[in-house]
Parts: structure tokens; sequence; C-alpha cells
């Protein structure tokens, strides 16, 4: 009999289900409906919200609940990005970040569904830092965030136990590489940036793979509640 | 038993498996390019060869000696592809060798780690006798650029199962396919820009694309079953097109089907 992701979740973590704290639960905070449109910096419950720490879980489920919540955060940046499209916006980069963010939301979508109720709460993103009518600052962090997803995915594979949540990572890190490169390609047109020598090895040919205590620092300014990973495997 | 192990196993369970091959090779890739129905025909004969012998779930020093074989190919490709005068358009130069030097890069990592193990390079003709322009024309090279690195990316992914009880193979595993993935986004958009062909771009549609057998298989490009979800009816989803779920998760190809891509361009072993 096929089991379903969830199934395997449901079966295997339910402890973990304890462990998310649902009385924070702050949809109101900036965070709209299905589609995921939040509203930028407009939010008094910021300062709530920062004070809370959401728990990623352990095992498998901590593992997807991260992936999840690096999911999240590039979902509500590119949908913004399409929100507000920043000064000069060709054709061609609009249909790229298009795809890009209707990719994301899959991924976003994907893994809530999949993740049921192990699944984190919505993560309420600060792009304060960000300035999207200005096409470098947008596109220098569509780099960041898909770079950092990459070595994320990269760095996480090896702690995946089950060989079907592994080769959903597979499926998902390939085609956050393809956004790398198309989002570098942009920033330095026809060069080598694409797959730059600051991303991979000269050496070895290889891409970055950074482990979550890594990732998670570097993208928690993005974010405004505090991510919790102590019980990640390491 | 490594895959020109295989490639021999065959020989001997077949005596005229080198000849159906032969013949399959002409069938499937004397079409021509770009033609859809060109993107539908699998080589059969061989892929019925291989299945004779192949079946156990390879250990990982057989993983490695796949990829490296792999990685041969893609780095005598461009090693090729960038010494030929006259084939590579100035602006596109940069693009080609950055790819050129990481193929060189994993077939040096692979060949030193597996040391005494490692397979020997086979003799390659890229043209697949005589089938493809592979250096005389930007095109050709092009889609065969797209198809390499396309199949590199799913046919590393179809082995990171068989690497989860050797965590830091895997690791090296994944830094490897997220950098053909790199490579294969930006050749299928340059192969995009000089068809003026907007429906090819740095993911994978549906199941598109020359030759088929790349996008297609067991687990075809087009598939939107993941994890036993079947992504389409997921909440949230409703306004987000089919063609941009199948986009959005590459998906592995076995060994076997990435034999069938690859021998008609391997000429000996």
């Amino acid at each position: 009999m096929k089991q379903t992701l969830s199934d395997n979740l449901v079966s295997s973590d339910s402890q973990i289900l304890a462990k998310v704290n649902r009385r924070y639960f702050l949809r109101s905070a900036g965070v709209a409906a299905a589609t995921g449109a939040f509203i930028l910096g407009a939010c008094t419950d910021h300062d709530l919200e920062g004070d809370k720490i959401v728990e990623l879980g352990a095992g498998d489920v901590g593992i997807l609940n991260y992936a999840y919540a690096l999911e999240q955060l590039e979902a509500a940046f590119y949908i913004q990005v399409l929100t507000t499209p920043y000064v000069g916006i060709t054709a061609e980069e609009k249909a790229i970040l298009t795809d890009i963010r209707d990719h994301e939301i899959v991924h976003r979508q994907f893994f809530k569904a999949a993740l049921q109720s192990a699944a984190i709460k919505d993560l309420t993103p600060n792009f304060s830092s960000i300035n999207f009518s200005d096409r470098a600052s947008v596109l220098g962090a569509a780099k960041l965030f898909e770079d950092t997803g990459v070595q994320a995915y990269n760095g996480a594979g090896k702690f995946i136990k089950d060989a079907g949540y592994l080769l959903l990572a597979g499926k998902i890190v390939s085609v956050e590489a393809r956004h790398a490169s198309a989002i570098r390609d942009l920033l330095m047109p026809n060069t080598a940036f694409f797959a730059g020598d600051d991303v991979v090895t000269t050496s070895d040919g290889f891409d970055g793979a950074l482990p979550p205590p890594v990732i998670l620092p570097s993208v928690q300014p993005f974010v405004v509640n505090k991510i919790g990973y102590s019980q990640l495997p390491v | 038993m490594n895959i020109f192990n295989i490639l021999d196993s065959i020989q001997k369970i077949d005596g005229d498996a080198i000849k159906r091959l032969e013949h399959a090779t002409r069938r499937t890739f004397m079409n021509r390019i770009g033609s859809t129905l060109a993107a539908a025909a699998v080589p059969t004969a061989f892929a019925s060869i291989v299945s004779k012998a192949y079946g156990a779930t390879p250990t990982a020093l057989e993983v490695l000696n796949y990829a490296l074989t792999l990685e041969y190919l893609e780095n005598e490709f461009y090693e090729i592809g960038n010494a030929t005068a006259g084939l590579i358009p100035g602006e596109y130069k940069a693009v080609f060798a950055q790819i050129g030097q990481h193929e060189k890069a994993h077939v040096k990592f692979l060949a030193t780690a597996l040391a005494g193990d490692a397979v020997k390079k086979p003799t390659f003709d890229f043209t697949a006798k005589g089938a493809f322009p592979a250096f005389t024309d930007f095109g050709t090279f092009v889609t065969l650029s797209k198809a390499f690195e396309d199949t590199g990316v799913r046919a590393y992914k179809g082995q990171a199962g068989n690497l989860i009880s050797a965590p830091n193979l895997l690791q090296y595993a994944l830094q490897v396919h997220s950098v053909e993935a790199r490579h294969a986004s930006i050749v299928r958009r340059i192969l995009g820009k000089i068809t003026n062909d907007k429906t090819t771009k740095g993911w994978i549609t549906n199941d598109a694309g020359f030759p088929g057998a790349v996008y297609k298989g067991e687990i075809s490009e087009s598939n939107v079953v993941q994890g036993g979800l079947n992504v389409p009816g997921i909440a949230g989803l409703e306004n987000i097109s089919f063609a941009a779920i199948t986009e959005a998760f590459d998906e592995p190809l076995t060994m076997k089907e990435v034999l069938d891509i690859a021998g008609p361009f391997i000429v000996s072993l």
C-alpha cells in the first residue's frame, strides 16, 4: 500500500505535534490567506511575534519544517516583488520572476500540506532591508535567497533519514539552483556568474552545503518570528 | 558492477546487442532536432537489452563510477566545443568556459576519489555517427549541452537514495547535482534565446524537450504527484498553472534510462 508523506509524518513523528505551540497563531499579523500575500512592515504585532520562538522540531519533520520556513520566506519575497515591481523591470525579468514566484508558492503549499498539523505557523517576513523599487536591491536579495536555499538543501540532505523525503528535497533543490543561475545571469549577463567562483569551488566544482545552524542565523534578519532549531539533527 | 561491466555483460547475454544498438541509434537520432515526433522516440532496443542485465541496487562505488562516466562525457563534450574555433559566439564563450571548468573539476574529483577503482574514459562520438553536427552548428551544440545537463541533474537525483547510508558521499553528490542544475538553467535559456522560443526556460516545463528520453521516463518531468500528494489539488494552488507545478519539481532518471540516453554517444568502452 502506498503511504503518503503525511501518513508517514503522522505515524512516526506525532510526538512532535505537541511541541507546536498553537496559542501564538497570530494569523492577523500581516499574513493573508491562501496565496500568502502579506502587508509589508505594517505590523504593530511585530514585537509580539518576535518574542515567540517557532520551533522547527526534530528528525525528518524538523528538516521538512526547515525547508518549509525557507520556502515561506522565498514565496513572500517574490509575491512582494511582483506586487510592486522595481523601476525599469523588463519583460524577460518579469517572466522569470513570475515563474519563480509560482514555483516557490508551490513549494510552500506543498510542505504545508505534507506536514499537516506538524507544520510550523505562517511566518511573518521582515523585508525592511530590501528596496523593492530598486532592481539591484531586489535581484541582490533574490540571489541571496536562491543561493542560500541551494546551500541549505545541500547541507540538510545528509540529515534526512527517509529516502522518499531525500528524493523530494532533491527534486526541489535543483529547481532552486536553476533559479539561482537565472537570477545571477540577470545580474551579470553571459558571464561565469551564473555559477560563479563565489558559490562554486574552482577546485572540485562543488556548490555550497551549509548546516541549519549556519543557514538560519543568516536568514533570521528576514523573519520577524524567532526560529528555534535546537532539536534539528546535527 | 559498474556500467561498463554492465555493457560487457549485455554483450555476453545478447550477441546482437551492438548491432541492435547501432540500429536504435540511427533510428532515434537521425530525426530532425526539435521535432516533437523525435522527442517521443526512445531507443527501445537498447532499453530492452539493458534490462536483461540490470536490476540490483548499486553500491556507492558503482554510483560514483556511473557519475564519473557521465562527467567524462560532459567534460569531453565541452573540451572539444570550447576548443573549436567559430563554434561558440563570443557573447557565450564565458558561460561555456565556466561549465567546462566545472566538468573538468568533477572528473578530477571523482577519478581521484575512486583511484584504482575508477572506470576508464570511454571513446565518445558526439555526432552519434553523423546524426548531429555537434561541433559545427551552435544550435546543435547547445541542444546537446542542454540534454546532457538536464540528464546530469536527473541522473544524480536518481542516485541520492542509493547514497543515504554514505552521508559524505551523498553531500558531495548533492553539491555536484546543483551545479549541473545551474548549468542546465543557463544553457536552456541560451537555447531559448537563439531559437527565439519563449517556452524553453531555465526550468523544465511539463515533459517538453529534445531528445524526449531526457524528459520522460518512469517518472516523467510532467509528474505532479509528490510525496503521495496530488500537488494541483493542494489548497492555495488554485491560481497556479499545471505547467508551473511541473516546473517546480525536477524528477529522477534511473541508471538504465540514463544509459539509454548516453548510449548513442559511446563508441567503445
